[in-house]
């Protein structure tokens, strides 16, 4: 269980990605977020910034069509 | 589907690196220029990077309060103001403007899609710590003041300042 969660679901590019940032402002190093979205762009929009910014996307999967990112924050 | 560690060790903190800085020229005054110059913007707040964008020519009336009419002395420049009001919700699409229908079709489709308006995005830059510079050259040249743009931008300034800003950003783009 992510120490938070961002529910992103139908909204499109760039809310899952700004969402997401704006979020893991509120957590310490080292607990995670879980993001939830259904924008497709953001299969490679959230790896992309997750490695630009040095967070660590720990696990991705998809279910019942919506894509799920546990992302741990530097 | 599990995804490799890709965190590299962070460097030892002895100092706070200085942000990454990305600079966006809005030129346009047009929908289809003022919804990507924000999500880019925003985007760019995401990734921790200190944005500005600078406004310019048409550009600046994603800047105009809602409720802005006619601006200027000029008959000129009122004549202007009145055939291109802007403000975010009044922006023209470059193509397929139909005198205003391209544009409610636009933003009824987006608001479907879940797309952020323009609005929204201008709102969330400024939220995010995006800087907003409108050029002074452009509302002199326009007739307009202060007081025609809305709150919480930057002062007033020229290409001088944006050429210094661009020189040490990372990304700059005119769009």
């Amino acid at each position: 269980m992510a120490d938070t969660t961002v529910d992103a679901r139908n909204l499109q590019c760039p809310m899952p990605v700004v969402k997401t940032a704006m979020a893991i402002k509120d957590i310490k190093a080292g607990q995670t977020l879980e993001l939830i979205a259904t924008d497709r762009g953001a299969l490679s929009d959230i790896p992309a910034w997750a490695k630009d910014t040095g967070n660590s996307l720990k696990e991705q999967f998809e279910e019942n069509d919506e894509f799920h990112f546990i992302i741990e924050k530097a | 589907m599990t995804v490799p560690d890709l965190q590299e060790e962070p460097a030892a903190e002895e100092e706070v690196p200085e942000k990454e800085k990305m600079v966006l020229v809005a030129a346009s005054g047009d929908l289809d220029k003022a919804w990507p110059v924000l999500i880019l913007a925003t985007t760019g707040a995401a990734y921790g990077m200190d944005v500005t964008v600078f406004f310019t020519f048409w550009g600046l009336s994603i800047l105009k309060k809602p409720g802005t009419g006619i601006t200027g002395d000029d008959w000129r420049q009122k004549m202007m103001s009145a055939f291109h009001k802007g403000t975010p919700d009044g922006l023209h699409l470059s193509k397929l403007h139909f005198a205003g229908l391209g544009p409610s079709m636009m933003k009824s489709l987006a608001e479907d899609k879940n797309v952020a308006s323009v609005q929204e995005l201008l709102d969330l830059s400024m939220e995010m710590g995006v800087k907003l510079w409108p050029c002074q050259m452009t509302m002199d040249l326009m007739g307009l003041t202060n007081d025609d743009l809305i709150d919480g931008l930057d002062k007033p300034t020229g290409a001088g300042s944006a050429i210094s800003l661009m020189k040490e950003a990372s990304i700059q783009m005119f769009i």
